[in-house]
């Protein structure tokens, strides 16, 4: 059995005054233990409000959670408040996107880190300190006990990521989701954390679920990788099948769209056209339509719904998909 | 099923992405309107100000009687503590010199908001040059810019160093009693705010991308200053200026009660009238309770719609 | 640290020096002159023709400046016309009362200001967040010389809760010691003159405190709502801390930083509030001299009190920077 499984997940915002809005509609996907799975896509598709609600931490002011997400056979979402919160920080662990805004500013690196062993393995005092530095060693930061009375903006931005992965891996969790979590850092420290989460997942078999926009980290990382496209899974495969039959236009797009560096002199990028806002609803057919050169009539009529036109396992949620492989082998694997 | 042709596709992608459009980018101004619409704050605010300045206009004509005679003098007895408090005829009473109080609220009106926009007035036009010079030279003007900068700003910090009160009471002193010594203390006061207020907003804007942007493609310094910068830094001062109608207007009573508001009789003035009901109060609370209640309502009035203004212009809560 | 110190000392100068030729041109272009400043305006014009002579006004301006602030320098801010005694010494006679009074306002103001802010944050659009922000709004278009007015009337003279006015009652057997009556009571054992002295110092302080305690409401809920949706708090929460500790260490720390400095701001109102609050209850601190003063036209009282006053709060302002300095690492010199 999965460590996590996702079953027709949809999170709607909306409320007194407001216009719903439903930034996740119906997305299932497994997470096994040891497992990274990537979700994936541009921003606005809904992966960071589906990392958010697993983890409980949406704003619950008009917020409406649908579907079911199982951790270890149970509910996240029936569970109560307090069982959740136990839950936080020792069996499933975040690491955000932005590290300074994700740190507090006043409070030292220390405390932030060991008031998660004093809440979770109730270590107290110097114990707590001890283990917070060997922590922030463990996460390649150097001289951690000088760090640990330093505040946030003394450190370096590769640093505070490190701190923030030190404190997610504080309690060994089982499930450890990371919401893009290179994004904001330089290219060089970007595939320096990588190496960091990489290695913690195989030393300890911590499940990871990678968010992210960027196609490198998927490359790198990811065993399993669904694509989204505003709210829904379009497709879902694993890594290798991904990277050689991008069966999704949007996937196919999204690969076409990556500039490669041996490629002639003058050739032209690829780009997707238009922006996520270019969308109609997918009860009306297929959201990406508007931006997609194959669609047809049948597009625009209802849901496209979830088949596997290529191999099994490999889900492309399409009318109309590329099943033509001597265009894709443009692509790098 | 028949294939369809390119332009009944096209319709279609048309028909399905006109429902699902979202909302048409307004500008900044015509969104903030349409949030201070649907505020309940900035109703009721806009509500008290609308009736206090028809009150203010035509108030005045209204009054059933003269609001200097002292027609029932001979019925008043402060020193007795014999007063008169509403009845027929003296819907509010009369005050200590048998004058009819209703008739003086309605043209204290007008004077209380004549002190209020005056002062605001002095306040704004004066802070404005004030920071937009300390702002530009902070922004644009290089090291030379900045020393004018730190120069005039040791000066605004020099008049915030003085109670606001205090400062009034000095230009008082100076000026002597009368209306317009109210109207100039009290605005004189609020030239540091505006000032600040001006300047911190285009240093804000100044190390923004845009500027930077227009600095590149060789924009004059003057036009950035004037149809860049500047535009985007008043909502902040135009907030402050609604708050200022009230803030003059209470401390115009203030310095009435310090005995430094308009002596004359002849125009009544909310603060000159509760300054003077003081004396009487345990007596004839009314005398004080009516141009209080008007000055609390009133100054609530403006309160209530600068909140809300700058809740409706926060950009943080633009979504 | 102690470069910090020192750095903003030195800004001080430049702007005392600037109000010292504030005041001097004030002072030159009241009505009447120094002279009539000095003696009042009852002086016949014998005198003010001897004063003159004896300030050196036939000398250039900036002559009559440099002994102007030489006076003030020695500390000689000249007599006042009312009592006849040295501006100085009337000064430090008062300021204790004042500063007792303005202290106990400000911590009614932030004992019940930043509470009430907090809750009405969390609760926001509840009952008590809309009770807290209307009643922060009408507190701060109430002017303070009617609401005191209004206590006065119905909780001293008509229920005789509180005295209603003065420092202390007239039969009092206190010690003076440091000038500050309640201290002063402690320190001596005379704890029913501390009592007395407390019992009349509420009804003034509450009052003083109207204006403050609505700024600090507001504030404080404006703060702890944008604080709320920081991303270091969702973070806080990610770790599964309990409640407690990510509003205590996560939410409040951050959210009381502009409050903090905002309290130093507030004592410009609070020192013009006092001199309306204290006049309404007869206090004898520094505000109430300053409205006889301004009744009496004694101007050596009123440039004398302006320039202590700005002192107190140009250096309650630096004190307040310095904290902040302490309690903010980012602001830290390091």
């Amino acid at each position: 059995m999965s460590l996590l499984t996702v079953d027709e997940l949809t999170v709607t915002f909306g409320g007194r005054g407001r216009k719903e809005s439903r930034a996740v509609d119906g997305i299932s996907f497994e997470v096994d233990q040891g497992q990274v799975v990537g979700l994936v896509g541009e921003s606005g598709c809904g992966k960071s409000v589906t990392s958010l609600a697993l983890m409980g931490l949406l704003p619950s002011k008009g917020l409406t959670i649908g579907g079911r997400a199982e951790f270890d056979g149970t509910d996240l979402f029936t569970m109560s408040p307090s069982a959740r919160r136990d839950l936080r920080g020792s069996e499933m662990a975040m690491i955000f996107q932005d590290p300074l805004s994700s740190l507090n500013p006043v409070v030292p690196i220390g405390v932030q880190v060991t008031e998660i062993l004093e809440r979770h393995r109730g270590m107290k005092g110097e114990a707590a300190r001890k283990e917070a530095a060997h922590l922030l060693d463990r996460v390649g930061i150097p001289d951690p006990t000088r760090r640990l009375k330093e505040y946030p903006h003394q450190l370096s931005g590769g640093m505070r990521q490190r701190a923030l992965i030190a404190m997610a891996v504080a309690c060994a969790p089982r499930l450890l989701i990371a919401d893009e979590p290179t994004t904001a850092l330089d290219v060089t420290i970007q595939a320096q954390i990588l190496e960091l989460l990489k290695e913690l997942v195989d030393q300890e078999g911590t499940a990871l679920l990678m968010i992210t926009h960027d196609l490198g980290v998927v490359a790198g990382l990811c065993d399993q990788v669904n694509v989204l496209y505003a709210g829904k899974v379009v497709e879902s495969a694993g890594r290798r099948e991904l990277f050689a039959h991008p069966t999704h236009p949007y996937a196919h797009g999204l690969l076409g769209s990556i500039p490669r560096l041996d490629a002639p002199r003058g050739e032209p990028l690829n780009p997707i056209r238009g922006s996520i806002n270019d969308r109609i609803a997918w009860a009306d057919g297929c959201a990406f339509a508007p931006r997609c050169d194959r669609y047809e009539m049948g597009c625009l009529t209802g849901t496209p719904q979830l088949g596997e036109p290529r191999a099994a396992g490999h889900q492309v949620r399409c009318v109309n998909p590329v099943l033509d492989d001597a265009k894709a082998e443009e692509v790098p694997a | 099923m028949a294939v369809a042709t390119k332009s009944e596709k096209i319709q279609r992608l048309a028909e399905l992405t006109a429902v699902s459009e979202t909302s048409t980018g307004a500008s900044l101004w015509r969104e903030a309107f349409r949030r201070l619409k649907s505020s309940k704050m900035a109703i009721v605010g806009a509500v008290i100000i609308v009736a206090f300045v028809l009150v203010a206009v035509v108030g005045p004509f209204l009054a059933p009687y003269s609001p200097s005679a002292q027609t029932w003098r001979n019925e008043v007895f402060p020193n007795q503590g014999k007063f008169v408090g509403a009845r027929d005829g003296n819907w509010f009473g009369l005050d200590h010199l048998g004058r009819d109080l209703f008739s003086r609220m309605l043209v204290g009106a007008r004077q209380t908001l004549l002190v209020g926009i005056v002062a605001t007035l002095i306040g704004l036009v004066a802070g404005f040059l004030i920071g937009i010079v300390s702002g530009a030279a902070a922004t644009l003007g290089g090291d030379t810019g900045r020393r004018v900068d730190s120069v005039i700003m040791r000066f605004i910090d020099m008049m915030l160093a003085l109670p606001s009160l205090l400062l009034a009471v000095s230009i008082a002193a100076v000026m002597g009693q009368s209306l317009t010594t109210v109207m100039i203390a009290v605005g004189v006061v609020q030239v540091p705010v505006f000032a600040r207020l001006l300047r911190g907003s285009m240093l804000a804007q100044g190390n923004a991308d845009y500027v930077l942007a227009a600095q590149s493609l060789g924009v004059r310094k003057r036009r950035i200053v004037l149809s860049q910068i500047l535009p985007n830094s008043l909502s902040p001062v135009i907030v402050q200026a609604t708050l200022s109608l009230a803030t003059a207007i209470i401390e115009a009573a203030a310095l009435s009660y310090l005995g430094l508001g308009n002596p004359d009789p002849a125009i009544p003035e909310w603060g000159v009238m509760l300054a003077q009901a003081q004396r009487f109060f345990s007596y004839a609370p009314a005398m004080a309770v009516y141009p209080a209640v008007g000055i609390i309502i009133t100054a609530l009035g403006f309160t209530l719609l600068g909140e809300a203004m700058r809740e409706a212009l926060d950009p943080k809560l633009r979504g | 640290m102690l470069r910090l110190v020192v750095r903003r000392l030195l800004q001080l100068i430049p702007t005392l020096l600037g109000l010292s030729v504030l005041l001097f041109l004030w002072l030159d272009r009241l009505p009447g002159g120094p002279a009539s400043a000095i003696l009042g305006e009852r002086a016949t014009e014998a005198e003010v023709a001897r004063i003159n002579r004896a300030l050196g006004l036939d000398q250039p301006i900036y002559v009559q400046y440099w002994r102007f602030l030489k006076r003030i320098f020695q500390g000689d801010l000249g007599t006042s016309v009312q009592t006849g005694q040295p501006v100085t010494d009337e000064f430090f006679l008062r300021f204790p009362a004042t500063v007792e009074l303005s202290l106990l306002a400000m911590l009614i103001a932030v004992a019940i200001g930043i509470p009430l802010g907090y809750l009405a944050a969390r609760k926001r659009g509840g009952w008590l967040d809309v009770g807290a922000v209307s009643g922060s709004l009408v507190g701060i278009c109430i002017p303070v010389f009617f609401l005191g007015l209004i206590l006065k009337e119905v909780l001293a003279v008509k229920l005789g809760f509180f005295p209603s006015y003065g420092r202390m009652d007239t039969g009092i057997n206190a010690t003076d010691v440091t000038g500050f009556a309640v201290l002063d009571g402690v320190l001596t054992g005379e704890f029913d003159a501390s009592w007395n002295a407390i019992h009349h110092l509420i009804l003034p302080a509450v009052t003083l405190a109207s204006i403050p305690l609505a700024v600090i409401v507001r504030m404080t809920r404006a703060s702890v709502l944008e604080v709320q949706d920081e991303d270091y708090v969702r973070t806080a929460q990610a770790k599964g801390l309990k409640s407690s500790v990510v509003r205590g260490r996560h939410v409040l720390r951050n959210a009381l930083l502009p409050v903090i400095t905002s309290v130093g701001l507030l004592t410009g109102s609070l020192l013009s509030g006092a001199v309306l609050t204290e006049s309404v209850f007869s206090f004898n601190g520094i505000g109430n001299f300053i409205k006889t003063s301004i009744d009496g036209r004694d101007y050596p009282v009123l440039v004398g009190f302006i320039m202590f006053i700005a002192m107190v709060y140009v250096l309650i302002n630096l004190l307040v920077d310095l904290a902040y300095s302490i309690i903010d690492p980012r602001v830290r010199v390091h």
